[in-house]
């Protein structure tokens, strides 16, 4: 049933159109360094914020940037080709509430941040109780939990690349080369050119995947035989037995002991993402209190897009798409590179490949650079060197960087890749472990600093232990999935959001306690009315000219 | 979910808590909506060959960015402030 002949070796235009393309993108992220370049790229803002100080256009393609992402190309649609609609049509819900959510408390962290200087969220906490255990744990947990997005970014190169023939099965180093290449390029030119690169890439990258999308979208499903075709074939594959479990293969749309899966996956997501530090990043680089608002309207744009390339993973089944990487295993993260290849000219899917590789670049600069802040700022400035000058925090940063992408690469090459979605639901299990400090605390300071330290921890050790005891009863891999049994409800959900609720038990209990023994809360430096300050406001306006205000169009 | 509608002292700028409280209600009804999973579970009706489970939660990426383009707009209206341009403000 898998020939190995389905691999024609080097596809020779679209390798050569993938390559120029990338080089186009490289050759604009360095000289993304002058883009509206005011400040010295030696501090740590000018480099790691762009400046602060871009508007609402800037800002929605560098949310999409960060958002929309190998996430969006290879894993959602792989997900959706091997194990159908709630392991992978879940990220439709997810990306719609997400904006609601943000509207609700992000320009809040917006105006607190910019009235008091702060560039990440440990940052915040740390000014809002005088904590620094509890600002080392926020920090930690969005350095590490950057890690598998990262890796899952990382996946997506080395996907395009595989299908465009690059690399071999002979032996590891050849099989791994394209993961190389892409780690290297991007290393490179996120170096040396900071926030500012992938802000200008972010325009060449969302150009071709629209380019590619609205193609893909119109011409793909009218190919291989119409909407009603496609669903029939992808309801017959998920129906059909796997062999394997004795199970239906997937879902075709969630049954009656799903609900809480789906909804679960859908809602932690969304509340875990903007605790990241990339996207915290990016929402404070924006010019007023207000963009973020304006563009929580405008961003669900993207999630429409998100849902047809979800589909694209089925119209791949239509099509009979065989993904098979070069080393002759079936491999569902090929299957949307796999696809384009099948379907269209070797030149477009050049484009399209091109598309997929620069729209997981981006997201991968932006996120080891919010990662390397938070790590800067929070733990080697905080606990190593509390002297460092903007000099050597810069440079810490950029090492910093590296490491984060580093560790991205040994998650790649140590857990099973067969599922990448799984990256970056891990990441979300830890991640989402921050929300009671950062965003309960944007509302109230009824909870207890440590009340919320012993949450976060017991949300890190329940999310860490289940995740791990998920095991793929094919390769008896760790951390296979996921989704765990929700205790006391019979069904199963995702693993964050249980963690998450376990969280908030024990912070509640533990404020209670604290509270009870009359232990001090920590020093408020914030005021209420930090919470509500926008551009205009003195402090404010100081805080944003520590980057560009000059007025030029940040779009020219 | 607040708002943040505290008003009065502290230079808290004061906010028009009905509007706040029309805009949460807003934000509210699309996580509400595509939460409760086992009212969209199904393949029936379709809409040209798409089961409803799917076009349903398409619908709501529309929905939802209106209700939260709306929200937007009651917020700006219950907490309305000098327009504040610094010198780099464009629009």
């Amino acid at each position: 049933m898998i020939p190995l002949d389905v691999h024609k070796g080097v596809n020779g235009t679209a390798l050569t159109v993938l390559i120029v393309l990338f080089l186009v993108v490289t050759v604009l992220g360095f000289m993304a360094s002058r883009f509206r370049r005011s400040g010295d790229l030696n501090t740590l803002d000018e480099w790691g914020l762009g400046g602060r100080g871009f508007g609402t256009w800037v800002t929605w393609f560098l949310l999409g940037g960060d958002l929309y992402t190998a996430y969006t190309f290879v894993a959602v649609p792989a997900a959706m080709f091997a194990l159908g609609s709630v392991s992978g049509f879940f990220a439709v819900p997810y990306t719609i509430v997400l904006y609601p959510i943000i509207f609700v408390f992000m320009a809040r962290l917006w105006s607190v941040s910019h009235r008091n200087g702060y560039v990440t969220s440990a940052d915040f906490v740390r000014g809002r109780y005088g904590s620094r255990g509890l600002s080392l744990a926020v920090a930690v947990t969005g350095f590490v939990a950057t890690m598998p997005y990262i890796a899952l970014q990382l996946v997506g190169i080395q996907a395009v690349l595989e299908v465009a023939g690059v690399g071999s099965g002979d032996n590891w180093l050849a099989k791994d080369l394209p993961l190389f290449i892409a780690f290297v390029v991007l290393a490179a030119y996120t170096y040396s050119s900071g926030l500012r690169a992938p802000a200008v890439i972010a325009f060449v990258k969302d150009t071709l995947i629209y380019l590619v999308i609205i193609v893909a979208i119109i011409y793909l499903p009218h190919k291989f035989g119409g909407w009603s075709h496609i669903f029939g074939a992808a309801q017959e594959k998920m129906n059909a037995t796997n062999p394997a479990t004795g199970k239906p293969t997937g879902a075709f749309i969630p049954g009656s002991g799903q609900m809480w899966a789906y909804a679960t996956l859908g809602l932690g997501s969304a509340m875990a993402l903007f605790m990241y530090p990339h996207s915290i990043t990016a929402s404070l680089s924006s010019k007023s209190r207000n963009t973020i608002r304006r563009n929580a309207a405008l961003l669900p744009a993207y999630s429409f897009v998100l849902g047809l390339l979800a589909l694209l993973g089925w119209v791949a089944i239509a099509a009979k798409t065989n993904p098979v990487g070069l080393d002759g295993k079936p491999n569902p993260q090929l299957v949307i590179p796999q696809l384009f290849e099948d379907a269209f000219p070797s030149w477009f899917a050049g484009v399209a490949f091109a598309a997929i590789a620069i729209g997981a670049l981006v997201p991968a600069a932006i996120m080891s650079i919010a990662a390397a802040n938070t790590f800067t700022r929070n733990i080697y400035k905080e606990w190593v060197n509390p002297t460092a000058t903007p000099a050597q925090e810069a440079k810490i940063s950029k090492l910093m960087s590296l490491v984060v992408k580093a560790f991205a690469l040994v998650f790649v090459l140590s857990l099973d890749k067969q599922n990448a979605i799984n990256f970056q639901l891990l990441g979300g299990v830890w991640i989402l472990q921050t929300f009671p400090a950062i965003v309960f605390s944007l509302y109230t300071r009824w909870f207890h600093r440590w009340a919320l330290l012993l949450g976060w921890a017991a949300g890190m050790v329940y999310g860490t232990v289940a995740a791990y005891r998920v095991v793929n009863p094919a390769t008896n891999a760790h951390f296979a999935g996921s989704l765990a049994d929700i205790p006391g409800l019979g069904d199963m959900g995702y693993i964050a959001m249980t963690a998450f609720v376990l969280n908030v038990v024990v912070c509640v209990v533990g404020t209670l306690v604290l509270r009870a023994a009359k232990i001090g809360n920590g020093f408020d430096q914030t005021k209420p009315a930090d919470y509500f300050a926008d551009a205009g406001d003195p402090r404010v306006d100081h805080d944003l000219a520590a980057g560009p205000a000059s007025g030029e169009r940040a779009e020219a | 979910m607040n708002l943040g509608s505290e008003t009065g002292g502290d230079g808290v700028p004061p906010a028009n808590k009905g509007l706040l409280a029309a805009a949460s209600v807003l934000l509210l009804i699309p996580i509400v909506a595509l939460m409760w999973v086992s009212s969209y579970a199904r393949e029936t009706p379709r809409l040209g060959g798409i089961p409803f489970f799917f076009w349903y939660q398409f619908a709501w990426v529309f929905l939802c960015s209106a209700m939260t383009w709306t929200a937007y707009k009651l917020v700006l209206a219950a907490r309305p402030r000098p327009p504040a341009r610094g010198p780099g403000e464009q629009r």
